[in-house]
């Protein structure tokens, strides 16, 4: 009689292995099918596309529906692309901001995370779900809010600047009166508060992973090292980071990742695709596929070269689940 | 001693104080802004508490056209059916596989299971361009459908890695008394493995959901049809470019945020595990 359940501690004990050869289940591969299909169809099959749809001059949307001809152009689209100076400027924006975000996301999210492991219980239940908060709140809406609170006539920034003492507030910016002040208008500026916006949607899940992660160190560690006179700075690269260091380095991973791609916040926040100067790579790759006029092969392009640098980051994330599935 | 004690305690409690201030704020500002008069939002001096608050702004979106003959409400609909069906059909989905993995020992279980970590680092954002042909040829384009089957692929890979923990966590004895009580296959899964893991698959099935609902690229990219607009791709459009009506656009934003808020804060523990897993021992 066949069980639904066959682990393989119970069956090889019992099963010599000529038995169990003979007896192949077909029943875990049905039961897989559709979601490998839709796996497939839906995500490996578009990978592929993607790069063969960057080899070939695509301006126009017949020629997706299968309408007309698909003109090859080999590596006429990447020549284009790593030719263009622009290029070089949406790498440049794409890089360091995910290096900024990842650090300050990191620093702060463990910074709170040891913080709600000090507190007290009803002090650290309080702050986490204001934490949690943050975290919950969909990217759409919250890049709104942060929008309507740098709006440049009655948003919350513009007032609380001007606030500010008018002698103060020349010495440090040069304004005093900052009604109508442009707050997206430099790529700098814009930049910051896009990080702001990132950051405090994304440091929650690291406080909260760290925390988890501390929860887990026996506390008795910590006490020991603070007996021996180490202080917090000490106790933390001493102790803490090295027992959490697999946490850590998923953690950053899993950022990295995430802040490649980052796309809703910035499309929010300048308002849609005209604001080139602060283009990333994946806001660049919509914008020429989509933007009239359509190059979707351009596009497909710029997309494989973020994939690319994704699938970097991926294989070192894979590696280190991997390695702990199999310490585990 | 003790007053070095003191002092610390203090310091602990105020640096809370403002990482919960900073976390929580623009939540509170967004229901704040949503139910003050306009005079109020646009005052050279914004109060902390709305002084008249008032539901104008909810009846506007509420009862206004935004578009002739389509209301707020209508791009409500739109997300919740593309939400809701995305979350049956990743549900069922990923249950069956979630109990391959979790209940077979068989030759691809862990390629699949690496393929499964691999697939959820897909920039889906590269996608969007290759999955527009596959709409243009199936015929989708500017259909709700095409938004759903979408999302099914993206929420799935998370979906299965996360049911699969659940489906493990019931213990196989009982799948096995039922089995030697002649149970048919169909039978034990009906009777005893579904029921108990149904509180995963809520669980689960609010992950998929929150990515539906939240989605905006592509649902800006395949459809083009106004009515047919889920609701982040209405209010980037009528609200996200008018940048004067704050208070509608906050009241939108309200009621597009409360029910992700809510499932959120109900599942956000497994999110944690499902992501970290096996980083930690205990």
């Amino acid at each position: 009689m066949t069980t639904l359940t066959q682990a393989p501690e119970t069956s090889a004990a019992r099963e010599t292995p000529a038995r169990r050869r003979r007896r192949v289940d077909r029943l875990p591969y049905l039961l897989l099918l559709p979601c490998l299909v839709i796996i497939g169809v839906l995500l490996l099959w578009p990978l592929g596309q993607v790069v063969a749809m960057s080899f070939f001059r695509l301006n126009n949307v017949r020629q997706l529906r299968g309408d007309r001809e698909w003109p090859w152009v080999g590596f006429g689209n990447y020549a284009e692309i790593l030719g263009d100076p622009f290029f070089l400027t949406v790498l440049r924006n794409t890089v360091l901001f995910a290096v900024a975000n990842v650090a300050l996301t990191m620093i702060l999210g463990t910074l709170v995370g040891l913080l709600l492991n000090r507190l007290g219980k009803r002090m650290a239940t309080f702050v986490a779900s204001c934490v949690m908060l943050a975290w919950a709140t969909p990217a759409l809406t919250g890049t709104i809010v942060w929008k309507w609170m740098f709006d440049d006539t009655s948003g919350l920034v513009t007032w609380l600047f001007n606030a500010l003492p008018d002698g103060l507030s020349n010495a440090l910016f040069g304004r005093a009166d900052w009604t109508g002040y442009g707050w997206f208008n430099s790529p700098l500026l814009f930049f910051a508060i896009l990080t702001l916006v990132v950051v405090w949607h994304s440091f929650p899940f690291i406080a909260v992973s760290v925390l988890a992660g501390l929860k887990s160190v026996p506390s008795e560690l910590h006490e020991a090292a603070r007996v021996d006179g180490a202080g917090p700075w000490k106790v933390f690269w001493k102790v803490t980071f090295p027992l959490l260091r697999p946490v850590f380095g998923i953690l950053v991973v899993l950022s990295t990742i995430w802040d490649f791609k980052v796309f809703t916040q910035q499309f929010v926040l300048a308002g849609g695709t005209q604001d080139r100067p602060t283009f990333m790579l994946s806001i660049y790759s919509y914008a020429e596929a989509f933007s009239p006029p359509p190059k979707y092969g351009l596009g497909a392009a710029i997309a494989v070269v973020l994939t690319l640098i994704l699938l970097l980051v991926t294989g070192i994330y894979v590696r280190m689940v991997l390695k702990q599935e199999e310490e585990s | 001693m003790r007053r070095g004690a003191v002092v610390k305690r203090v310091a602990l409690n105020g640096a809370g104080l403002l990482v919960a201030l900073f976390a929580a704020f623009p939540v509170y500002w967004m229901i704040a802004t949503s139910l003050k008069p306009n005079r109020e939002i646009f005052s050279a001096t914004p109060r902390p508490v709305p002084a008249e608050p008032t539901l104008e702004h909810y009846r506007q979106i509420l009862t206004g056209n935004l578009i002739p003959g389509v209301t707020f409400a209508d791009f409500f609909l739109n997300s919740a059916l593309v939400a809701i069906s995305t979350v049956l059909l990743s549900g069922l989905v990923a249950l069956l596989a979630a109990t391959a993995v979790a209940r077979f020992r068989f030759k691809l279980r862990t390629s699949f299971l690496i393929m499964l970590l691999v697939v959820q680092m897909i920039p889906l954002e590269a996608l969007v361009i290759p999955l527009f042909l596959m709409i243009q040829r199936l015929g989708l384009y500017n259909t709700l459908p095409s938004l759903i089957l979408t999302y099914l692929g993206f929420s799935l890979p998370f979906a299965v890695w996360m049911l699969r923990g659940f489906v493990a966590a019931v213990p196989k004895e009982l799948e096995e008394a039922a089995a030697i009580d002649g149970a048919s296959r169909l039978q034990t899964f009906r009777r005893i493995l579904f029921p108990l893991v149904a509180p995963g698959l809520v669980a689960t099935s609010i992950f998929s959901f929150i990515t539906a609902w939240n989605e905006l690229i592509f649902a800006l990219t395949f459809v083009n049809d106004q009515d047919r607009y889920t609701l982040p791709v209405a209010m980037t459009f009528f609200f996200g470019r008018d940048d004067t009506a704050w208070g509608p656009v906050m009241a939108a934003s309200t009621l597009f945020t409360l029910p992700v808020i809510i499932f959120f804060l109900l599942v956000q523990r497994r999110m944690v595990s499902g992501l970290v897993a096996g980083a930690v021992k205990g």
